[in-house]
């Protein structure tokens, strides 16, 4: 039997107000330095950043933060969420980034973002450049069509765990380790009810940033954007797209990694990831 | 996929206990067509009762897949290329067609992503 240990990373949660209204949001935090803050998936939670808020190199030089949005993992929603649907927009997660930003009193973090987190860190570039020392799109296009029809995702009649399970597995590399995959998969399977579906209205309609791309300016804040060969919600050749509309915007697709990369096989990911943060590092210690 | 593993299948998913437990609650028929191979796959609680292979005459059937042969044999592939590593993404891509009453397709979307999978990691399937 193996010996017991805590691990580094430690979880609080975190009373603020976001848009008037009162949360409760869970955060976990490990390592000392420049601010890290990850943004999951749309139906998932801070869990898929387990692998960095467990990497001792990257501790060494980076305080990393995950919180869950509201409605997802240990968050609450907000009161009275029993009365309305759920729908994620692009104001409400904006103003829940630079809330966290705030309360934790981050100077200069560095945002790190998937698929919707990928799609806000575009946001962030947009309207709050000068508060990010850098921005870092995991599986991050500008727009994203529905391929299917999104109401399964929330019906009486279809188990909505089950469903978002199935859904996004296809999403994951057939290479990914089997233990990492199942995780991934079961944070989909933990959602509540209709939250996977109410992300995906900021993915699919409301987050839709096309026409704003040119004003996005890598010279007030860098843009990193990495995207894994098997993803075909945010394909390799969408955030091609998505870079050609912004200059300077360093794009690099992973091979062996799909939609989920921090989370589905996340020692491949940090291979990819690490030349990333020694960069801004590099740029940190220059200026 | 050759004929002799959709002569497999049944054997293959029925050997597949959890796979089966899986899909206890699903009694369906659905139509599999692998290029201009039609077969009618006959599921009763989660076991694979019978294929019947085509060309049927007035078939019936809940829900249809259809994909070019080439689909199915890179979607059987051990390691299949991008795009075609799941039923999901090839819908997206057009490669696959799904007709019909999706409802059971989708409540037991999982079971019948692993149950088209079986082939891809038995060799008799892969070509």
């Amino acid at each position: 039997m193996s010996i017991a240990q805590f691990e580094p990373v430690v979880g609080r949660y975190l009373r603020l107000g976001v848009g008037g209204k009162p949360h409760r949001l869970y955060v976990e935090q490990a390592g000392d330095g420049i601010p890290l803050l990850c943004l999951h998936t749309a139906g998932a939670d801070s869990r898929q950043y387990r692998a960095l808020l467990n990497d001792a190199e990257i501790l060494e030089r980076f305080r990393v933060i995950a919180f869950d949005l509201p409605w997802h993992g240990k968050s609450s929603p907000p009161p009275g969420w029993q009365n309305s649907e759920y729908k994620l927009t692009a104001r409400a997660y904006v103003e829940t980034v630079m809330a966290v930003v705030d309360a934790l009193g981050l100077d200069q973090p560095v945002a790190i973002g998937c698929s919707i987190g990928g799609r806000a860190v575009l946001h962030l570039a947009l309207e709050h450049a000068q508060r990010f020392r850098a921005l870092i799109g995991l599986e991050s296009g500008a727009h994203a069509d529905p391929y299917y029809d999104l109401d399964w995702l929330h019906r009486p009649d279809v188990h909505g765990g089950e469903m978002c399970g199935a859904m996004v597995s296809g999403l994951i590399a057939p290479t990914a380790p089997e233990a990492d995959r199942w995780e991934t998969i079961w944070h989909y399977m933990q959602g509540g009810p209709g939250v996977f579906k109410g992300d995906l209205h900021y993915y699919t309609s409301d987050g839709d940033v096309r026409a704003r791309l040119a004003q996005i300016d890598t010279r007030l804040c860098p843009l990193f954007l990495l995207t894994g060969e098997y993803d075909y919600s945010c394909t390799p050749d969408d955030t091609r797209t998505l870079a050609r509309h912004i200059e300077s915007a360093q794009v690099t697709i992973m091979q062996g990694l799909g939609h989920f990369p921090v989370s589905e096989d996340p020692q491949r990911f940090l291979a990819y990831l690490r030349p990333v943060l020694a960069s801004i590092l590099e740029r940190a210690e220059s200026s | 996929m050759s004929a002799d593993a959709i002569d497999r299948l049944g054997e293959l998913a029925n050997a597949d206990a959890w796979l089966v437990h899986r899909g206890r609650f699903l009694d369906v028929t659905f139509l599999l067509e692998v290029g201009s191979a039609p077969c009618l796959v006959h599921i009763h609680r989660g076991r694979i009762e019978a294929i019947d292979k085509g060309p049927h005459v007035m078939p019936r059937w809940t829900f249809a897949l259809r994909a070019p042969r080439e689909a199915w044999a890179a979607f059987w592939q051990p390691v299949p290329p991008p795009g075609f590593h799941d039923l999901i993404a090839m819908l997206k891509a057009g490669a696959l067609r799904l007709d019909g009453d999706q409802h059971p397709f989708m409540a037991n979307l999982r079971y019948f992503k692993d149950l088209l999978a079986l082939p891809r990691s038995h060799a008799g399937g892969a070509a």
